[in-house]
């Protein structure tokens, strides 16, 4: 009977609020922590052996070809050879992202450090910053504002309304839109395997309706394969729409 | 029915919890329609594309999972307003 109140939504004052541990140490910052670290080590040892033609072990082919993920899939879809110099930070966002949501499956630890806002709000504010750092660098500001608000091809008569649409959703939408995107995503997906296990341990508790136990159970076991897909998705598509944005700075509509 | 029972004892001791919870209902519901009408347009033209054309799957596809952030962005905006949302 308790059981069915664990399905029980928190408050959203519990996603808002920062750590209740020394420090506001919490699970969550434990995993950034070792999302941090995992990316760190990878690439650290991953490239050390710079001799060998051949790649070999786990850590070298993991980051060599996550490498050429991100430069295949993601650079030379979007920006082209002169984002190449992106390559650096874009890895290691896609890691970065990648790691800290993949603790949503992993048995024993099972939440996705990007369902709390701090992060996913620090990582867009970046990517704010640099493409319009890049757009002001490589248009000079005006260009650049004249730009980001005026779409080419615009009829006269609808401009002043067009231009008041580009300028929110240039500067304010896509960063919040991309902080949204991956936060939203993360806790959907922790909110649904919360509600299959507890109704799944509900159902095992209340002997009349055990015999319908099994489908809930299958359905929590296929939605942890399908949060793999997810958290794998979010990463590639905060990635992706961050070259994107860099490249709408770097290579202006004509 | 267990479910039922305790959304009925709930709602008999403070009626405007209930309300709450249907207003969060109303605006997940209504912030899903557009976006489902537009992921499915979405989807269903890459594979278009993509039977038409298979040697540009891969183009389609990078193409196809940017359309989808973009549109799946504001049903996503109303899975958070759902949240905020207290009585």
């Amino acid at each position: 009977m308790n059981l069915l109140l664990a399905v029980d939504v928190p408050p959203i004052s519990n996603v808002t609020i920062w750590g209740s541990g020394p420090l506001g140490f919490n699970k969550t910052a434990a995993i950034y922590l070792f999302a941090a670290l995992a990316t760190i080590l990878l690439f650290a040892f991953g490239t050390r052996r710079k001799d060998a033609l051949v790649p070999s072990g786990l850590l070298q082919n993991t980051a060599e070809s996550g490498v050429g993920f991100v430069r295949n899939q993601i650079i030379m879809q979007t920006m082209g050879t002169d984002g190449l110099r992106y390559l650096p930070y874009l890895t290691a966002l896609f890691f970065f992202i990648f790691f800290s949501n993949i603790t949503e499956i992993i048995p024993g630890v099972q939440f996705p450090a990007n369902a709390r806002f701090g992060m996913p709000l620090v990582l867009a504010l970046a990517t704010w910053v640099i493409y319009n750092v890049v757009g002001v660098a490589k248009q000079g500001p005006l260009h650049y504002l004249k730009n980001s608000v005026i779409p080419p091809g615009v009829p006269k008569a609808i401009l002043p309304l067009v231009m008041i649409i580009e300028l929110v959703s240039t500067f304010i939408v896509r960063p919040f839109s991309l902080m949204v995107r991956l936060f939203a995503n993360m806790l959907a997906g922790h909110l649904i395997l919360v509600t299959f296990a507890a109704l799944s341990a509900a159902l095992f508790a209340l002997k009349p309706t055990v015999v319908i136990m099994p489908f809930s159970f299958a359905l929590l076991v296929a939605m942890t394969g399908f949060e793999i897909l997810v958290s794998f998705l979010q990463a590639f598509i905060f990635t992706i729409l961050t070259a994107v944005y860099i490249d709408s700075s770097m290579h202006p509509a004509h | 029915m267990v479910l039922l029972h305790l959304l009925l004892a709930q709602a008999a001791a403070d009626p405007t919890k209930g309300l709450t919870a249907i207003g969060r209902g109303i605006v997940y519901g209504g912030a899903a329609i557009g976006p489902g009408i537009g992921i499915g347009l979405v989807v269903g033209n890459a594979i278009t594309a993509m039977a038409r054309q298979p040697e540009s799957a891969g183009t389609v596809r990078t193409t196809m999972f940017l359309g989808i952030a973009f549109t799946e962005a504001l049903a996503l905006f109303g899975f958070v307003l759902a949240f905020i949302i207290s009585g």
